[in-house]
């Protein structure tokens, strides 16, 4: 069965790319859409039967990879209720998506192409998510990277379609020049890349404080000239793994591709940029639960660079005009809060944010697919409004989204949309977390959940409320979307509103550990899951007055007096530019290090190999030859007097040569 | 299969095709028509008769197979060929890719196509000859004697520098030679033999072992090659037919690695274990360095040969971290670019054939009528920056893994090749590929044709094939590298103790 749901994907992604226009978009779409809904159905099938059985984590095995002196690895399937949490994620928005794009697509003249690539991602991310060693891990991380590359720049004409994809796949490659460096460092400390291997040896791994510390004091790896003792070589380690996870996951400061990636469709927006693959950092960090649960010095700058994207991205949302670029935004910003949870050690916060994400954020983007759809591919939120009559079905799915990405719901009790429970269980955790980074995460998870509120209402209203903006004949054509595209909105806006409620107990609550069955290390001292419930009430209102007053502030700005955010811009020029501008991070980067290696590239080139080496070597020895030769020419001047006279020279300085030379 | 000698019947039947070439009178189209199917036919058959070394090639032994030994010069120069796991593999690749040549030269060569495919031949004669020669002077005839053909192939059908290039490629790569030749005189009169399995059990002193190695690694680091002796490439490739480029990507770079494989590291393992640092440092400024160059290359061909150059880099920092992931990492790095770099430029070859230009302005959207093209294109280049999946991965994260084991300065910098790799390659795609067709000098080109459908898929089959796949070329290579690593860790470890005893008397 486990076969089936990874290679199904790669089936379709192979009859699509090689015989889609042979067999035509018609089939491409039903194929490739077909076999991943099998998927999907066995996916689940896969989640209840590991989930709420009552078996360990098992191995499938595949076929033979790397083997060779020291280093062993093969293709295999690691079945745990991590993955099937993942599997269901990925396979269910993307047999959504799948669909979805059916209609969506179905003006483009390169529909097969555009399902290979949607069946190859999820193949990658499939690959991603049942790895069970590193190696294979970082083969679906790639993998998807090149999905995405291939996707954001899948419209080939538009130039900025293309610069956003090749800048995904560079900067993610940034990050994974940390994962890299981690996997070899994983390697070196625990002699394997295979994760039974690995997290068999991480319990012992650091010895008991006082007894051995000895064996703790002797070092054992020599990182860039520094001798580390066993924990620091850990922290290392987790640090070069995390870098990867940076990048993947967008955040701070390897997070300015996923804004651009939104160049590429909107289905491919909901599936990779917000629903699964740049959750994979995520995933990477707590399947690495047993290593990274070992290094405090990590986690606290898990939790840092967490927090801040989360309240970073969420400051840039508040003023973005594209449709996409907000959710992108929104989308960075969630990812933030997951690294939180998992920086706090709260590992199965975070899974649980993800799963629930999956479901609104794709919803999210989905439905401002059918809006981009509806009003003729504008995608400038400025040109919209007053849509809510038009495309009501639409508009519902919305609102059901932004009050699961916002958190709806009644504190204290089980009454929620998905992101109440995630989301604020975050938030209750890092109020209840003792890590030293935990107060500082606390206050900015609250203030971005105001802002989210924000941004996530300013959206709505600018978008449906209103008078409309567009021009008259824009209007005139706007259309509900086809079944094809609403009947995902629906199982999407069904799992935002339910997933909580039905999932929370097993995932963060008293089934935690007949659900998850120790696919989540934590340590012994680690308390959070009990801790995180007994938070005073004040916190736990803290999210829903945050989220209030965002809703507050928004249909203030956006209802009642639509001039208000005009004239606050017009007010605080700067910090307006500087949010508008998504903190020139981009502008920094290409001052930074993209001029400066052109610089140097061209410098090396005509300067160092062609002048220095050139010049000096062959070239220079070539010339040197020519201009010995040259001057050896110009003595055959043919002039018997010219050589007489060189000769009586000679003559001369050799007879004084035999003269004087017994004196010397 | 000892009685019949196979190697020596795949190294020369090249020759006789090339014979048989010579015979046929160079006069119409038809008789050029015969020309090409001689050469495909004999380059085929070889392939097919090579694989049969592979089949009965045991991998559990780690020594020389398929020996043959015969009086030849006398005192004691011998005509002794033999491979092993490190040298086998390189035999295929070259039988492998020489009808690939034959066919990418079927109509872009139009002059002299007797010459050219008599020059192929014999090439391909010598080039296997490097590998399987276990005598040094045969050794040395068969490496030098290769620079020839190649030379004439870039000088006589190359561009338009063609003989300011085959001059530097050529006084490069005969510097180094040069003292390569003196070096194994001055073994020969140390060690009384020329025979490779007897020098390789022979220990020289330590302080000739410096010298030695010395020489041998200026003829090896031209050959590579490495930074600084590197620029002789990018003109080479320039100018050199597709097919020369090919073979020199695929196969003559791999000469220096294979060297270093069989005479530096086994025969002076103290001077290599004392110069790794100086090797190391040479690998990560040609990784960084020429990266940073190819990004703002100009040409198409210039770009993928200063990304070779990068590539190669990976190759002597995995040979010199003296572990067996780093050696395995490296052999498997070499075979892989021999089918990735030999195929980007088959990929150069067939847009230049159509527009005859390598600049890269002149390019561009070339997806929307090579659809074909543009995949392949793709692949390759993925596979040039190393995509898990593709070949290109295997060798790249398994030299920097036993890097990583060797020195950490040394594979961190090396990283850093994945990310400029990825930024000059995406950047060529980018530019020559994607983008709207604008250029109307573009706009009648054709997709692959059969023929170069016939070259270029099984080059992407098998790039694939080994991403995922690793296992033939692993286990062929794993015995003789371990072998090879047991015996120079052990004569390391025996130099260093005498030089202790040494100081301690």
């Amino acid at each position: 069965m486990y076969h089936a749901i990874v290679f199904l994907p790669l089936l379709g992604f192979l009859i699509a790319g090689l015989f889609g226009n042979a067999i035509g978009a018609k089939a491409s779409e039903y194929v490739t859409s077909g076999l991943l809904v099998v998927a999907a159905l066995l996916s689940w099938v896969a989640f209840f039967s590991v989930g709420f059985g009552d078996g360990a984590s098992f191995t499938v095995p595949v076929l033979r990879f790397i083997e060779t002196g020291g280093l062993n690895v093969a293709w295999a399937f690691r079945i745990d209720t991590l993955t099937v949490v993942m599997l269901v994620v990925v396979n269910s928005v993307s047999a959504l998506v799948h669909i979805y794009s059916i209609g969506y697509m179905h003006h483009d003249p390169h529909r097969p192409r555009f399902f290979a690539y949607l069946s190859l991602f999820t193949f990658a991310m499939l690959m991603l998510v049942t790895s069970d060693n590193l190696i294979q891990m970082f083969f679906g991380w790639e993998g998807v990277g090149l999905a995405s590359y291939l996707l954001i720049g899948f419209w080939y004409k538009k130039p900025s379609a293309n610069a956003a994809a090749m800048k995904a796949f560079v900067v993610n490659r940034v990050g994974d020049f940390g994962f890299a460096l981690g996997i070899f460092g994983v390697f070196v400390l625990f002699g394997s890349v295979e994760f039974d291997t690995i997290f068999a040896s991480t319990q012992a791994f650091i010895p008991a404080e006082g007894g051995a510390a000895a064996e703790n004091g002797a070092a054992v790896l020599n990182f860039l000239g520094y001798e580390l003792d066993r924990a620091s070589a850990l922290t290392v380690v987790c640090l070069l793994l995390f870098m990867g996870a940076m990048g993947k996951s967008a955040q701070v400061p390897l997070h300015t591709w996923l804004p651009d990636a939104m160049e590429g469709p909107t289905p491919v927006s909901a599936l990779i940029h917000a629903a699964t693959m740049v959750t994979a950092g995520v995933f990477m960090v707590a399947r690495l639960s047993p290593i990274f649960e070992l290094s405090h010095t990590a986690l606290l700058v898990v939790t840092i660079i967490g927090a801040f994207t989360a309240f970073f991205a969420a400051t840039v949302g508040l003023v973005q005009n594209d449709i996409k670029r907000v959710i992108a935004y929104s989308t960075c910003s969630q990812l933030g809060y997951m690294f939180v949870a998992i920086g706090l050690g709260f590992y199965s916060a975070a899974i649980f944010h993800l799963f629930t994400h999956a479901f609104f954020k794709a919803l999210l983007f989905l439905g401002s697919g059918s809006v981009i759809h509806a009003v003729s591919d504008e995608q400038d939120m400025r040109r919209m409004g007053g849509l809510r009559k038009l495309i009501p079905g639409t508009y519902w799915m919305m609102i059901i989204g932004t009050l699961a990405l916002t958190g709806v719901g009644i504190p204290a009790t089980i009454i929620g949309t998905a992101g109440f429970f995630s989301k604020d269980a975050i938030i209750e955790g890092a109020f209840a977390a003792h890590g030293a980074a935990a107060p500082f995460a606390f206050v900015l998870l609250v203030v971005a959940a105001l802002f989210t509120s924000f941004y996530s209402w300013r959206l709505i209203f600018m978008t449906f409320h209103g008078k409309p903006r567009a021009t008259a004949d824009v209007m005139h054509h706007v259309h509900e979307s086809p079944m094809v595209m609403l009947v995902p909105l629906f199982i999407l806006a069904f799992g935002a509103l339910f997933a909580g409620i039905i999932f929370h107990d097993f995932f963060i609550g008293h089934g935690y550990d007949g659900f998850w069955k120790g696919a989540l290390f934590i340590l012994p001292e680690n308390h959070i899951l009990h801790e995180f419930h007994d938070v005073p009430l004040w916190v736990k209102l803290a999210p829903l007055v945050a989220m209030l007053s965002g809703f507050g502030l928004a249909w203030q700005f956006y209802i009642r007096s639509p001039e208000t955010p005009k004239r606050l811009a017009a007010q605080h020029r700067g910090l307006y530019a500087f949010l508008l501008n998504k903190w020139y991070f981009d502008e920094l980067y290409d001052f930074l290090f993209v001029r400066p290696a052109m610089r140097l590239g061209r410098f090396l080139w005509k300067t160092g190999d062609g002048k220095v080496i050139d010049g000096l070597g062959p070239d220079g020895v070539s010339a040197r030859v020519g201009d010995i030769t040259a001057r050896v020419v110009k003595l055959q001047s043919g002039y018997l007097y010219h050589y007489a006279f060189a000769m009586l020279i000679g003559v001369a300085a050799l007879v004084t040569w035999m003269m004087l030379g017994s004196n010397f | 299969m000892s009685e019949w000698p196979i190697l020596s019947t795949v190294t020369f039947l090249p020759l006789v095709g090339a014979f048989l070439i010579l015979m046929i009178k160079d006069e119409g189209a038809a008789a050029r028509r015969n020309i090409r199917n001689v050469a495909l036919f004999t380059t085929a058959f070889t392939f097919v008769l090579s694989l049969f070394i592979w089949a009965a090639f045991d991998p559990s032994n780690a020594g020389f197979q398929f020996v043959e030994k015969v009086e030849w010069l006398g005192s004691g120069v011998t005509y002794h060929m033999g491979v092993d796991g490190i040298s086998m593999l390189f035999v295929i690749l070259t039988t492998f890719l020489m009808p690939l040549c034959v066919l990418a030269s079927w109509v872009s060569v139009e002059k002299r196509v007797k010459e050219y495919m008599i020059a192929f031949l014999v090439l391909e004669t010598l080039m296997i000859g490097v590998f399987c020669a276990l005598d040094i002077v045969l050794f040395y005839v068969f490496f030098e004697a290769g620079l020839i053909p190649m030379f004439i192939i870039i000088g006589v059908w190359g561009g338009k520098r063609r003989v300011y290039a085959s001059f530097k490629f050529f006084l490069y790569t005969l510097l180094g030679s040069v003292l390569m030749l003196l070096a194994i005189m001055a073994m020969y009169w140390q060690a009384g033999t020329t025979d490779i399995p007897t020098l390789l059990a022979h220990d020289f002193p330590a302080s000739m072992q410096t010298w030695l190695w010395l020489a041998f690694f200026a003829s090896f680091a031209v050959k590579m090659p490495m930074w600084p002796v590197h620029t002789w490439l990018p003109d080479a490739h320039v100018e050199a037919p597709t097919a020369g480029s090919v073979i020199l990507a695929g196969i003559l770079l791999k000469m220096g690695g294979y060297g270093f494989l069989r005479f530096s590291l086994p025969m002076f393992p103290l001077a290599s274990a004392d110069f790794a640092p100086f090797v190391f440092a040479l690998s990560v400024i040609a990784i960084i360095y020429t990266s940073l160059v190819a990004l703002m290359q100009e040409d198409i061909k210039k770009l993928i040969a200063y990304s070779s150059v990068a590539h190669m880099g990976f190759v002597t920092m995995g040979i010199f971290t003296m572990n067996d992931i780093g050696i395995q990492g490296a052999i498997f790095q070499m075979l892989s670019h021999g089918l990735v770099s030999g195929a980007l430029f088959l990929c150069v070859g067939v847009v230049y054939d159509r527009m005859h230009t390598r600049e890269i302005s002149a390019y561009g959207g070339l997806v929307n009528n090579m659809p074909k093209y543009a995949v392949v294109f793709l692949i390759f280049t993925m596979a040039n920056v190393g995509l898990p999946g593709t070949s290109g991965f295997v060798g790249e994260f398994m030299t920097l893994l036993g890097a990583f084991q060797a020195n950490t300065w040394v594979a961190f910098f090396a990283t850093t090749g994945v990310v400029l790799s990825a930024a000059y390659a995406l950047w060529l795609y980018r530019r020559v590929v994607f983008g709207a067709l604008t250029k109307d000098s573009l706009k009648g080109l054709l997709d692959l044709s059969t023929r170069e459908k016939a070259v270029i898929y099984p080059l992407v089959i098998l790039v694939i094939f080994f991403g995922v796949y690793p296992s033939p070329i692993l286990d062929a290579t794993a015995a003789s590298v371990e072998a090879l690593v047991s015996n120079v860790t052990a004569s390391i470890d025996a130099g260093r103790a005498t030089a202790a005893a040494a100081l301690a008397q």
